[in-house]
């Protein structure tokens, strides 16, 4: 019965942490909510307006455009970057300095900061001096202002360039983590390099793979800076994202009400889709549960608050 | 079946710098169970992967039924291994893991369906086929990923590196008298590779001995026990190992620090010598032999530890549970003439050595 009164005291611990999360995450995601539910036109003057903000969002053309294509970006992006990624990290060396050398030239993209790859790949994509527009100039027309096409392969382009060493290094450190002798019994099988791939490889690299799927998956989702500063958005809105467009809404219209609403959808559909796309994958680990380290979760939530705090900051200013 | 002989085998993973691997040039012969012992370094691992062909030697030939198999790809040398923990394909189940060698191997569908049923019924997993191997136990799994090798037909050798690394203590025992009885059912060659004197002894019919890359003796577990012919044995086989101690010989006869402690057996032995006995041989005497201190005496239930001390050597005698002594007392021992041993500086057993005739003092 009284067998041992349990301890709880260590959830004190956790306190510090709730704080400085109410004043980065709690706190101003409850601001946005507020403007999201009220049309403020001033100081003294508020009137509620319920879920009207949102219906509007919901049913604007331009942001289900918008969404339609950040959609069909992230899949290409996925489709793009996962394989190429386990192709890179399967060539690269897995020992001595050359190991270190390729993993060095490959994390370069990784430290280059968002805007600044933008403005490497504006001056690089230009038709006059730039080197690649210059030479793409070459074979056919390519012009990023003017064709749609063209400005979205060049976003393609610059993202897998930019992300694609995050999923080699991801994919490179699961790799040298499966033990030699898996390789070795797969010898004495006698596997052909397909099966090894897929019966001993894409198995052991499951977790590190839904790690890179995810992050992948929210940072393309959230894609801005380096689209506004190649191709602003257009020509027309063709590539356009999300994060543009409300910006657009919060800062260029200022309307505030719609942005915050926007805010708030943006976020729930980000954190919404992570978790079942978690739950799915990890269905199987069910049972032993304690196999999902709390650590990657918090990881991933991290990675979701994160850049829509800044955008909500934006909102805010 | 297979015999797989080795001829003047060496390895360097270093282009003739160090040697992992000094030459060796012996046989394993059909049937027969085998076990490499040695402590971690010495280079049994890689003499197991040279045989099992995941390692190509840098000197030397693998012969498997008087074939050169040396040049020869691991999957046309029809040799089962097993690792230190259980290597399986996690995504597929039991059956599958046991099918997949023979498919690659294009077998048709009936045969291998035939030969899991078969193997599965040898290994007494017929109603773990159809589960996932990370639901079995740990001992199970290693014998699962011990059927894919087996599975395949005409399996020249079984090799097992470490299996009882991760194996829950528990089933320790019952495996490997699992491995035991699957070597006698099978008739296959085995060759067991372990740092664990216990695994090696019970396990395989010929033990051989490994350190710093060389085959220093191989024998019966009796052999390495009573008659060890390189100092290493003495002290890595036994528990406790064996009692040393540098002596000088003069026409045979050893002395350490002028005190006489026996005479060797052959004749004419000169200069810098050690003198090696194990402690069941140190025979507790009346009057002769040399006399010692007694330190301590470790009583362990059926036997008794006595640790000696005389002038700057210490000794430990392993006596009868009878065995009465008083700590700090006197206690005199001698030692058993085919039992003692006298090392040349390569450490290599020269001859037998006799207690002198009266006591030492």
């Amino acid at each position: 019965m009284d067998a041992k009164k349990k301890n709880n005291k260590a959830w004190f611990l956790v306190l510090p942490v709730v704080f400085v999360v109410a004043f980065t995450a709690i706190i101003p995601l409850m601001a946005v909510a507020n403007y999201s539910l009220q049309d403020i036109q001033g100081a003294d003057n508020r009137l509620f307006v319920g879920l009207d903000f949102f219906k509007r969002v919901a049913t604007d053309p331009n942001v289900q455009d918008a969404f339609a294509r950040n959609v069909t970006l992230s899949m290409q992006i996925l489709l793009i970057q996962i394989p190429l990624g386990i192709f890179l990290a399967r060539l690269m060396p897995k020992s001595g300095w050359k190991a270190s050398a390729a993993l060095v030239v490959v994390a370069i993209p990784l430290i280059i900061p968002w805007n600044v790859v933008g403005t490497t790949w504006r001056i690089f994509t230009r038709n006059d001096i730039g080197l690649g527009g210059v030479l793409v100039n070459k074979f056919t027309d390519y012009n990023l202002s003017e064709s749609t096409f063209d400005a979205w392969a060049t976003i393609l382009v610059m993202d897998t360039w930019h992300w694609t060493p995050l999923v080699t290094l991801l994919v490179y450190a699961g790799l040298r983590s499966i033990p030699q002798a898996y390789y070795q019994a797969a010898a004495i099988d006698g596997a052909s390099a397909l099966a090894v791939f897929r019966f001993v490889e894409l198995p052991k690299l499951k977790r590190v793979l839904m790690i890179a799927l995810l992050l992948r998956f929210m940072d393309s989702f959230m894609m801005y800076t380096e689209p506004f500063v190649v191709t602003g958005g257009g020509p027309g809105s063709s590539t356009q994202t999300l994060s543009i467009l409300l910006t657009t809404i919060a800062i260029g219209q200022f309307d505030i009400g719609v942005a915050g609403a926007f805010s708030l959808m943006y976020f729930l559909f980000i954190q919404i889709f992570s978790f079942l796309f978690f739950t799915v994958l990890t269905l199987d680990e069910r049972p032993g549960a304690t196999r999902v380290t709390p650590k990657e979760k918090v990881k991933s939530r991290e990675k979701v608050e994160k850049p829509v705090n800044s955008k909500l900051k934006k909102v805010l200013k | 079946m297979a015999e797989i002989r080795l001829e003047g085998l060496a390895h360097s993973y270093d282009g003739g710098k160090t040697f992992a691997l000094n030459p060796i040039s012996m046989t394993f012969e059909d049937g027969k169970a085998y076990a490499l012992l040695g402590p971690s370094g010495c280079g049994k691992t890689t003499l197991l992967n040279i045989i099992s062909g995941l390692l190509k030697p840098s000197h030397g030939k693998v012969f498997i039924d008087g074939k050169d198999v040396t040049n020869v790809i691991t999957d046309d040398r029809n040799i089962a291994q097993v690792f230190q923990f259980p290597v399986l394909y996690d995504t597929m189940t039991v059956r599958k893991n046991l099918e997949f060698p023979l498919k690659n191997r294009k077998l048709g569908k009936e045969a291998i369906a035939a030969r899991v049923e078969e193997i599965a019924g040898l290994l007494g997993l017929e109603d773990d086929l159809d589960r996932k191997p990370a639901k079995l136990r740990s001992d199970l799994q290693q014998i699962v990923s011990l059927g894919r090798g087996l599975v395949r037909e005409d399996v020249s050798a079984i090799l097992f590196d470490e299996p009882l690394t991760v194996i829950d203590q528990n089933f320790k025992w019952t495996l490997r008298n699992r491995l035991k009885r699957l070597h006698l059912a099978t008739g296959v060659t085995v060759v067991y590779v372990t740092h664990d004197q216990t695994e090696a002894l019970t396990f395989a019919d010929e033990v051989l001995v490994m350190n710093k890359g060389s085959l220093v003796q191989d024998g019966t577990a009796e052999s390495l026990f009573l008659e060890p012919q390189h100092e290493f044995v003495g002290y890595f086989i036994g528990s406790p190992g064996m009692n040393f101690l540098d002596v000088e010989a003069k026409s045979s006869i050893l002395t350490h620090n002028g005190m006489e402690i026996g005479k060797a057996a052959k004749e004419g032995l000169n200069g810098s010598y050690r003198f090696g006995v194990r402690p069941e041989f140190l025979i507790p005497s009346a009057k002769s032999g040399l006399e010692f201190k007694v330190d301590r005496i470790e009583d362990r239930g059926v036997f008794k530890l006595v640790h000696l001390s005389k002038d700057d050597f210490k000794f430990i005698a392993k006596t009868e549970e009878s065995y009465e002594a008083q700590v700090g007392g006197k206690a005199n021992f001698s030692f058993d003439s085919e039992r003692a041993f006298v090392y040349d500086t390569n450490q290599k057993a020269v001859s037998t050595v006799s207690p002198s005739s009266e006591g030492g003092n």
